[in-house]
């Protein structure tokens, strides 16, 4: 039986220099990556931020205007996409209506001329991976969302493509099946050791699901990375932004090493990274996760930044402190249970806030 | 009458979609509503259907009935067109006809339409515009002007000389080709626009899906997008077999004796015979025609959903 | 990236299009060019061009009569098809009405039904009430025509339309016919217009029916045109079928931008 590696040591899937544009508008700018075997790799970004435009190009059903396609090592630019070595579940699943979940599944078999028993074969196989075998004979659109998307998933892997392309496939879904389906996906994925390019704009989906993540915003990858590189190292103020909750507290640049730094808020001082130099005086941002802030009723020392507690929302398994700078700014800070019911904190208190240098990221606050 | 029933049926086909295809409704709205409102509604109704039950099918029926009662009660006019070969002649002439008109049509209207759909929204607006404009002028002109196109000095024959195509000009006038000239130039937008309204339906998505499954342009068509625009051709296809059994100008103007159609007969039996017995009949038989191919249009189209 | 296959059918469509639009169009083009010709027969291209076809048309008190009894047939008959139908396209897509669609079908049938037989019909039925050869009778024939045609439109344009407009408007303390009014109605406008016209227009060109129930001094244009195909044809007839061509062309013009304005295309 075959296993979706193919032995290759080179990456599945290059993209070098990859440019696209739209009369005018420029939906993808030199774009470069590559997917290793047997890789999860995400795009995740706001829509119109080139992913899919992207995903497209690497499908062969549009074209790119600069820039090269590798698909194994092989060069696929001129290759339409029935020659390419992949597998794409589309957003709405486009399962052929006027056929059955079976016939659907053994069309991709029927095009490269497999002989019926070996269909026969397959086709049930992988039913089975995806858990819905007793449905080969119904029609599409006797199943719901979930069975179709399991289905388009079965349809797009049955011949063991290279590369499995996904375009916001779980977007239809609701929350509960949209998990459950995430799970199933990574589930499959490992069992079959495929290569997966995943397209999604919700960052949870991104984190949970991926090996590495591309974060592309305006067109451009703004960072390339693991789930936990881009959460706790962005590399821009956008990824910081878009991946999870961040607090952005504005100063100036202080002194500066290569990595630290030290940043002024009002007329205090406070520690934290920086991704690239900065220039002391410049106006800059300081990124913090809710998580990540220390909060405490105001000391002696002074030393932390001062807010004022605003509200407490109940998350349930965690709450969250809405505080008020001196500034007027408002920050969120989160906290378990616990350390919640540890702290025991009123509305009105005044506070401090601190944070570990290595939680805090400092980016140029160029902001439009 | 042929241009009355291209311009309805194309505002039916493509307005209503006698495939039940309601994809385009809005949501439907919670059924709970004051009384008082389904009173008036159905006043607004009353006059409509009163016109129709009095005008029209109170009349049908009459004719109808006469196929049973005149000149005597019992079944004698249909043994008569039994007996009396030509009649029935003329009747499969008529489907004969309406047989060979309809491939053309579709062969014709697929790449129209095709092009309406999938090019240029300058180009649809053109096509739509192009295929309109005849739609909306009188048979009667329309089948004049092909007189005028198709006679031996006419301009269609004068090309086919000057460009080489023929050493003599062609009969074309008074045969099946005027006859079938005429019809198809009247019966194209009933095929085009049930089958542009079917394709417009058509997420790209398919045949994305399909092209990236292995399948090549051609195949992709014929295995996905054939199959997923086939109620509309279909639909089409019926529409168009139905109008011109029914047809009566084209034949007069632009057939031969050969090319009689049944409203011809049907109208000579009353306007110079003065035999209603017989029209009921021949009308009773070309009502069951058209009904048979709208029976089988259903059966078809409905049972398309269920796919092997 | 498709290949040569795909840009070979692209050519193909290409060139069924451009000689599908000639064969629609050209004859009326040459319609119109006959209309103007100097000779006496219907000889194409015209040895030269000349009113006198035109002139010779509302000259003739038979073509003129005739023209009288179409506007005083199209008159009455569009404007009443447009009532009934817009009635009965309303009360089937928005009233509670249980088999309100098979009745929204049944008003369909004269156009489903070979206008022949449509045309016996009522022939036969007129004969008992003296109705043929009467105006009454041809404006009831093209009612009954026309009608569906209304009926598809403005049922069309009311499923389009969200039926929670009303809704609103009766949150807003509008009672249900001042809803229908003034937010409803002014929707549907364009469609109920787009309605008439067609009514108009088929009426207007409308034979078979008008056939039957004529009579030598009461028949619309289109009886008078048959006859004289059927007798000597002369270019009058193409100055006459100009006109009718040049009517539609309005006509659909004037639906195009009503269309638009709804925000409709065709189809």
């Amino acid at each position: 039986m075959m296993t979706a590696s193919n032995g290759m040591n080179g990456p599945v899937l290059e993209l070098r220099g990859v440019r696209k544009s739209y009369g005018g508008d420029v939906a993808v700018e030199n774009v470069d990556l590559e997917l290793r075997n047997e890789e999860f790799l995400t795009f995740l970004g706001p829509s119109g931020s080139g992913k899919t435009t992207t995903l497209m190009m690497v499908a062969g059903l549009q074209q790119p205007d600069a820039g090269s396609i590798r698909l194994g090592g092989k060069a696929v630019d001129r290759l339409p996409p029935y020659r390419r070595d992949i597998g794409m579940v589309f957003q709405n699943y486009a399962l052929f209506p006027h056929m059955s979940v079976r016939r659907n599944v053994a069309f991709p078999l029927e095009m490269r001329g497999v002989s019926q028993p070996e269909i026969g074969r397959q086709v049930a196989d992988v039913l089975e991976l995806v858990g819905l075998a007793t449905m080969g004979d119904r029609l599409p659109r006797q199943l719901s969302g979930g069975q179709q998307q399991r289905i388009a998933l079965a349809r797009a892997m049955v011949y063991h493509p290279a590369l499995l392309l996904m375009d916001e496939p779980l977007g239809a879904l609701d929350k509960k099946l949209r998990e459950q389906m995430q799970r199933e996906i990574k589930r499959i994925h490992r069992e079959r050791r495929t290569s997966v390019l995943y397209v999604t704009h919700d960052q949870e989906e991104a984190l949970t699901m991926s090996d590495r993540i591309a974060v592309f915003n305006k067109g451009r990858i703004e960072q390339i990375g693991t789930p936990e590189e881009l959460y706790e190292r962005p590399t821009t103020r956008f990824v910081a932004d878009f991946l999870g909750e961040t607090n952005f507290l504005p100063g100036r640049m202080g002194a500066s090493e290569t990595l630290s730094c030290r940043v002024h808020i009002g007329n205090q001082v406070f520690d934290a990274q920086t991704p690239a130099p900065v220039a002391p005086g410049t106006p800059v941002v300081v990124a913090v996760r809710p998580e990540r802030l220390k909060v405490q009723p105001v000391a002696a020392n002074g030393e932390g930044l001062s807010a004022t507690l605003v509200d407490i929302v109940y998350l349930g398994n965690a709450r969250r402190s809405v505080v008020r700078l001196a500034d007027g700014r408002q920050c969120s800070v989160l906290q378990h249970a616990s350390q919640a019911d540890a702290s025991r904190l009123a509305p009105g208190q005044a506070l401090q806030l601190s944070w570990e240098s290595r939680h805090a990221t400092v980016f140029p606050d160029n902001h439009t | 009458m042929e241009a009355d029933l291209t311009r309805k049926a194309v505002g039916v086909a493509s307005a209503h979609a006698i495939p039940t295809d309601e994809a385009d409704a809005p949501p439907a709205r919670p059924r709970r509503s004051s009384a008082g409102r389904m009173d008036v509604r159905i006043f607004l109704l009353v006059p409509a259907v009163l016109l129709l039950v009095v005008a029209f099918i109170g009349p049908v029926g009459m004719l109808l009935s006469r196929a049973f009662t005149h000149p005597q009660i019992g079944l004698q006019n249909f043994v008569d067109l039994w007996e009396r070969r030509g009649f029935l002649q003329v009747l499969w002439n008529t489907i004969t006809i309406a047989a060979i008109a309809t491939p053309i049509c579709v062969l014709i209207g697929f790449p129209v339409a095709h092009a309406m759909t999938h090019g240029s929204a300058r180009l649809r607006r053109w096509l739509i515009f192009i295929v309109l404009v005849p739609f909306w002028t009188s048979l009667l002109v329309r089948t004049f002007a092909n007189v005028i196109l198709l006679q031996r000095n006419g301009p269609l024959n004068a090309m086919l000389v000057g460009l080489g195509l023929t050493a003599e000009p062609l009969p074309l006038l008074y045969n099946m080709s005027g006859l079938l000239f005429g019809a198809v130039q009247v019966l194209l937008p009933f095929v085009i626009f049930p089958l542009h309204a079917a394709m417009l339906r058509v997420d790209p998505a398919y045949m994305q899906a399909a092209l990236t499954l292995g399948a090549g342009p051609v195949r992709a068509f014929f295995r996905v997008y054939l199959p997923l625009t086939m109620p509309g051709l279909l639909t089409g296809a019926t529409l168009v077999f139905i109008s011109t059994l029914g047809y009566y100008v084209t034949p007069a103007m632009l057939g031969g004796p050969r090319q009689t159609m049944i409203a011809q007969l049907i109208q000579d039996q009353i306007g110079q015979f003065g035999n209603w017995g017989i029209a009921g009949a021949l009308a009773l038989l070309l009502l069951l025609v058209s009904g048979a191919m709208l029976l089988l249009l259903q059966l078809t189209v409905g049972l398309k959903a269920v796919a092997r | 990236m498709k290949g040569d296959g795909l840009d070979r059918w692209r050519i193909f469509r290409s060139t069924v299009c451009v000689l599908a639009a000639l064969y629609l169009i050209a004859p009326l083009v040459i319609v119109v060019i006959i209309s103007f010709s100097a000779a006496s027969f219907l000889q194409f291209p015209p040895p030269g061009l000349s009113l006198r076809w035109y002139q010779n048309l509302f000259n003739s008190p038979a073509w003129t009569n005739s023209l009288g009894v179409s506007i005083n047939i199209l008159i009455p008959s569009a404007s009443m098809a447009t009532v009934l139908g817009t009635a009965a396209a309303v009360a089937i897509v928005r009233g509670r009405i249980p088999g309100a669609s098979i009745i929204g079908g049944a008003l369909m049938l004269p156009i489903l039904v070979p206008g022949i037989i449509t045309a016996a019909a009522l022939f036969g039925v007129y004969r008992g009430l003296g109705l043929n050869g009467t105006l009454t009778g041809l404006i009831i024939g093209h009612v009954v025509i026309t009608m569906p045609y209304v009926v598809a439109t403005v049922s069309s344009a009311l499923k389009t339309m969200d039926p929670r407009l009303e809704d609103a408007a009766a949150t807003l303390g509008a009672p249900p016919f001042s809803a229908f009014r003034r937010v409803t109605l002014p929707l549907l406008a364009p469609a109920i217009l787009s309605g008439l016209l067609f009514a108009a227009v088929a009426s207007f060109d409308e034979l078979i029916v008008s056939l039957f129930v004529s009579s030598a001094r009461v028949r619309p244009v289109a009886v008078q045109m048959w006859s004289n195909i059927r007798g000597d044809m002369d270019p009058t007839i193409a100055a006459i079928a100009s006109l009718c061509f040049a009517f539609a062309l309005l006509a659909l013009l004037a639906e195009m931008i009503l269309r638009r304005r709804t925000g409709v295309e065709p189809t």
